[in-house]
């Protein structure tokens, strides 16, 4: 894999901020698009606009065509069993707010558990404590050690007979610390439990295979894997799927809305899944362009990406914890157990007074918690500042990024 | 009248248990905001002449070449804009 041409699909590196070359290391938050991405979308407003599912005329179909084409590459792309399988919404957070409403209103009583853990960004904790509060379920929180890794033991003593759903981060977004998910969702089945698995951090840094890991469900954004914003991946499995109710009602999700005159209502049957969880017409054009990401991502191979990702975290550790003096690194020291992501801090200094000094040098990294308030609790911080890497960032960068950070050691 | 909002695009709250507010100058009045402002408060230490620690009546805060301020203990909205007033008016 090499970087340097893959950086020339991207428009935005070119790009100077503040005088200064950009250097994107927020990949955690959201990725840039490739040139392929962003044709993409132009060509699908020039030349394919219309809605999908609606209409016998050329356009509707080409985009139908095309849409639909997407759902059975991102079903290939995680080895889902069937398109089917897979759901387009808005993002990760949409993703697992359907699973707790659709899913959870109907199974889920008083007496119930759901189990999640401290790692957990908030969209994998609010919804359920939502819902929770309308249900009458207890949420347990499983610990997280003091490197950020996942207490297994925890988590695993905290499955009971009342476990319905053990919700986890595949890939942490504040240490990059990756879960065994294989091994959690096989603990989850043998209580008689489902799994939910948020793969925001993780499918677009790593091969996922749904069927290998025997999940129930995968939430993942595409802004944050190449694609636009404002499209997600809920996969479920097909017979679980078929039993859960809708999450929003409206067009395209239902069979049949026929008006009784006698009765004076109407009978409404669900449609088949996905389109029973796609109300309304929904974000085809982000759609068409996250299949451009997929294929984009599966040209270079899942594999050569985490390979990258995890060289670059390896070398950019070890010089901030060599080449500076009030730099201190979050997270596991065994490397290998985490994905391109590094929470730090700088003695005496806040990590948004951090990030603005980087910024001023061009680079853009994250402060604050990440929406992740409770793993920071975990580390006994404030907040942290936090670089995280992709496919098109190189040695070079890092190189750069040390220099400044020794700067703002002098402050 | 010349206000704040002549000079500032956008003011942030900033996540994380500090109390820090980041205010965002106008691109095209930054370099006039950030001469005012350092004319008026006390510098405590500059950075490569891009970074300006500052101090103004008790307040701490840093101003960036970029166009951006991290004021830190700010206890509200109202006392930011009578600081950012007797700094940029």
């Amino acid at each position: 894999m090499d970087p340097y041409r893959i950086r020339e699909d991207f428009p935005i590196l070119k790009r100077k901020i503040n005088g200064n070359p950009l250097i994107y290391f927020d990949n955690a938050a959201t990725t840039q698009k490739p040139r392929q991405v962003i044709e993409a979308i132009r060509d699908f407003y020039e030349n394919h606009n219309g809605n999908v599912h609606r209409a016998v005329h050329t356009l509707s179909l080409e985009a139908t065509e095309l849409y639909e084409k997407t759902r059975e590459n991102i079903a290939r792309f995680i080895n889902a069993k069937n398109s089917a399988e897979i759901i387009f919404v808005r993002g990760t957070t949409e993703a697992i707010n359907l699973v707790a409403y659709s899913w959870g209103m109907s199974n889920l009583e008083k007496g119930d558990e759901v189990l999640v853990s401290l790692m957990e960004h908030h969209s994998n904790i609010v919804p359920w404590d939502i819902v929770s509060k309308i249900k009458g379920f207890t949420v347990k929180y499983a610990k997280v050690h003091d490197d950020g890794t996942l207490d297994y033991a925890d988590f695993e003593s905290k499955f009971t007979s009342k476990t319905k759903i053990a919700c986890l981060s595949h890939v942490s977004n504040v240490s990059g610390v990756v879960n065994d998910i294989k091994r959690i969702a096989k603990v989850a089945h043998e209580h008689g439990a489902l799994m939910l698995v948020d793969g925001a951090q993780s499918v677009p840094h790593m091969k996922v295979d749904v069927r290998e890991a025997d999940i129930d469900f995968l939430a993942f954004s595409g802004h944050k894997m190449l694609g636009p914003t404002g499209i997600g991946v809920l996969y479920g499995k097909k017979d679980l799927l078929e039993k859960m109710n809708p999450f929003q009602g409206g067009g395209e999700m239902i069979k049949e809305v026929a008006f009784s005159q006698d009765k004076e209502r109407c009978y409404i049957s669900w449609n088949d899944p996905p389109w029973k969880f796609e109300a309304g017409t929904p974000n085809i054009c982000g759609g068409i362009a996250l299949n451009e990401a997929v294929k984009y991502l599966e040209q270079i191979g899942m594999d050569e990406v985490l390979k990258h990702e995890r060289m670059l975290t390896e070398y950019a550790v070890e010089k901030m914890q060599t080449c500076c003096n009030k730099v201190a690194v979050y997270g596991p020291s065994e490397l290998t157990s985490k994905c391109g992501i590094i929470p730090f801090t700088v003695d005496g200094l806040s990590s948004h007074d951090v990030a603005l000094f980087c910024d001023n040098y061009g680079i853009m990294i994250r402060s604050g918690f990440h929406c992740a308030q409770p793993l920071h609790q975990v580390f006994k911080l404030q907040s942290s500042a936090r670089a995280s890497f992709y496919i098109y960032n190189t040695r070079e960068e890092v190189d750069r990024f040390i220099e400044v950070l020794k700067e703002i050691e002098q402050l | 009248m010349a206000s704040v909002d002549d000079y500032v695009a956008r003011i942030e709250g900033t996540c994380g248990e500090e109390k820090d507010v980041i205010v965002i100058f106008k691109y095209d009045k930054k370099d006039e905001a950030i001469t005012r402002i350092r004319q008026k408060a006390q510098l405590k230490n500059t950075v490569a002449g891009i970074i300006f620690e500052l101090t103004f009546k008790d307040i701490s805060f840093r101003v960036y070449a970029s166009g951006k301020a991290i004021f830190r203990s700010i206890k509200n909205k109202e006392a930011l804009y009578s600081i950012l007033e007797a700094l940029l008016l």
